[in-house]
């Protein structure tokens, strides 16, 4: 016998992202083994850097969209790496980050501050470089459902994806 | 209950709960099959083999039988081509297909609902550039099958993005497009699939086989097939979300000017969103495509004049076709207008349980001992789908499980009939207040609505500034 939510066609998988101000950061994903990110210049309104802390070893990469390294990512995580961290616990809860990072929290607390200082802890090496473009064209992609033109037209598939209370 | 003298008949819950011949044959069937595709068709296990056999003797009898018989067998032997892999969703397609249609069967019964003629599938046409889109998803598709949920990882799963994204701006392939994209971000934070403990098995086979079929030729949403004049009487609002997506679809009674019998109809509207959009502003960005969100909001009735409308009941909004009409009380039209209101029948490929989502009117019933989880109604318990209720609303489960009347959808999921609440009546200070689900889907002027319009507003204009800046250089 199945379980009732193994046999439920609407079975809650994702938990919605939770409302968050985008200004500081206004992209953060969990995907492609990484959680990855645009975060805002703190100095220049023109430029985002584009930051990314690998899941199980914890490699981080910072650099501007146009590839310049973020100065601040040397020895260790930078001011828009920790940034980024905070805002994704922010979006999918403390909890759904450190899963998917694999960080063992030793003592079992989970916010954004453990989180950061248990990866931070490790030493974790820099990251491939090469991870910022694509990371960036999928932040385009993003940017790019708000241009997408709605429909009237029905979408007999999205009968599969009801709304749900629970919250990340 | 619907009082029987004002023609809908009693609402015989005794009907929702009584067990519905050879529908446990059919889905220990597609359970069987779901199952096969937890550890993948490349190198199928003796059992897989067996619950593809037992999937092909099951569509022995229709025309699908030699197809899914050699599908059946080629899948078997781990050498499943794509076409096999289309033969196996549609064999699981139609028992499913068949089990919709003995559960709308029994709701009719137990509404007491006619339901009109069926209409003919009328085949979409489409580019060549769809059609290589089409190709990409269906090879996709064949490759999760293959390496089935335990064996899906994040190489695997981004290999969806590029056609996902090249399919979005294209109206025929929508359907197709925000399916994917909902199912491969679920894939994609599941992964690596050798890690999960459990598999929303009926779920993502459902999602699998539709996309597949979604990927020949043929479906897309039903064309317009007529005009619609005359009185449109809102229900209520029911939403569907996904990280990327969302659509509000507007239940209503339809009233022709021409005299015909009342008709239960819908009207949709869908956006594409980034994933921090939620809550209000999820209303915010399908506000402005469909003035019946307003109407509704607003208790009042639309006049249309030559709505175009699918044989299914979907009618094509365009603003252009309505106005705004009088005042008109949702659930003055459950009670008076909903009960002899003929429902349009499903389009044959599209049927499958979760499509079900019937108009319903209920009074008379207590709130199950354990709150809102359920309705008792003449001694039969009714589970409630309260979580579907949005939380960018007034309706809470607190709410239902207080209420004195309810207009809900009708619908059947995991083995049984359940009721999602659209609107309630409720008692407050001596008063009957109603509360809508969708009460904030044009705007709002409550308190708590107000402050959220503005964070989501905010957020909005963030992702807008940078989009213009980014996106157009």
């Amino acid at each position: 016998m199945l379980s009732a939510w193994e046999e439920s066609s609407v079975a809650r998988v994702l938990p919605p992202a939770r409302p968050r101000k985008l200004a500081k950061v206004p992209f953060v994903e969990l995907a492609d083994g990484r959680l990855q990110g645009v975060v805002s210049s703190g100095s220049d309104i023109g430029r985002v850097y584009v930051s990314s802390v690998a899941a199980g070893d914890f490699a981080f990469t910072c650099s501007t969209n146009n590839n310049r390294p973020c100065g601040g990512a040397h020895g260790g995580f930078c001011k828009h790496i920790e940034a980024l961290i905070g805002e994704a616990v922010l979006q999918y809860g403390a909890e759904r980050v450190a899963r998917y990072l694999r960080v063992e929290l030793a003592n079992g607390r989970s916010e954004a501050w453990d989180i950061t200082r248990t990866m931070g802890a490790s030493r974790p090496p820099q990251g491939d470089k090469t991870a910022a473009a694509p990371v960036f064209s999928r932040f385009l992609r993003h940017l790019a459902y708000l241009e997408l033109v709605p429909t009237t037209t029905p979408l007999p598939e999205m009968q599969w994806f009801p709304p749900t209370r629970a919250v990340a | 209950m619907v009082p029987a003298d004002e023609g809908g008949g009693l609402m015989r819950a005794d009907l929702l709960v009584e067990p519905v011949a050879g529908l446990d044959e059919v889905l220990a069937v597609v359970d069987a099959f779901d199952r096969t595709l937890v550890g993948g068709l490349l190198r199928p296990h003796p059992t897989q083999a067996g619950a593809l056999a037992e999937l092909a003797a099951a569509v022995a009898g229709t025309p699908l039988a030699g197809r899914v018989a050699e599908a059946a067998e080629k899948a078997a032997a781990g050498t499943a081509s794509e076409d096999h892999l289309v033969a196996l969703a549609a064999a699981r397609t139609a028992l499913l297909g068949a089990a919709h249609d003995a559960l709308v069967t029994r709701a009719d019964e137990a509404t007491g609902r006619d339901r009109g003629e069926e209409a003919q599938a009328v085949p979409a046409g489409q580019g060549e550039q769809a059609a290589n889109l089409q190709a990409a998803a269906r090879t996709w598709l064949a490759d999760v099958a293959r390496a089935g949920w335990q064996g899906i990882d994040h190489d695997l799963i981004a290999d969806s993005a590029p056609v996902v994204f090249a399919m979005l701006p294209d109206p025929t392939l929508r359907r197709l497009a925000t399916l994917l994209d909902g199912f491969s971000a679920e894939l994609a934070a599941s992964c690596p699939g050798a890690t999960l403990e459990r598999f929303p098995l009926r779920r993502w086979a459902d999602l699998w086989a539709r996309a597949l079929l979604l990927t020949r030729p043929r479906v897309d949403a039903g064309p317009a097939v007529g005009t619609a004049t005359g009185r449109l009487l809102p229900l209520g609002v029911d939403v569907q979300e996904h990280a990327t997506a969302a659509q509000a679809q507007v239940h209503a009674v339809f009233e022709p000017a021409d005299g015909s019998p009342p008709r239960l109809v819908r009207a949709s509207v869908s956006v594409s969103k980034p994933d921090t959009v939620v809550g209000v502003g999820v209303w915010q960005l399908l506000r402005p495509h469909l003035s019946l969100l307003a109407a509704a909001g607003e208790g009042r009735a639309m006049d249309l004049t030559d709505m175009p409308i699918t044989a299914e009941g979907d009618l094509i909004w365009d603003d252009a076709h309505a106005r705004t009409g009088r005042p008109a009380d949702a659930f003055a039209t459950a009670r008076v207008a909903l009960p002899t209101a003929v429902a349009a029948p499903t389009t044959p490929l599209d049927r499958h349980p979760t499509r079900i989502a019937i108009p319903v009117f209920l009074e008379g019933y207590a709130a199950a001992e354990d709150g809102a989880t359920a309705l008792v109604l003449a001694g039969h318990h009714i589970p409630v789908d309260v979580d579907r209720i949005p939380t960018a609303g007034p309706l809470t489960p607190e709410a239902v499980a207080t209420s004195t009347a309810c207009i809900g959808l009708l619908r059947w999921d995991a083995g049984a009939f359940r009721i999602q609440p659209l609107a309630v009546e409720t008692t407050v200070k001596k008063k009957t207040v109603a509360l809508h689900a969708g009460a904030w889907a044009g705007g709002t002027t409550d308190k708590l609505g107000v402050k959220a319009e503005k964070a989501a507003t905010e957020a909005v204009a963030v992702l807008r500034e940078r989009a213009g800046k980014l996106l157009r250089k």
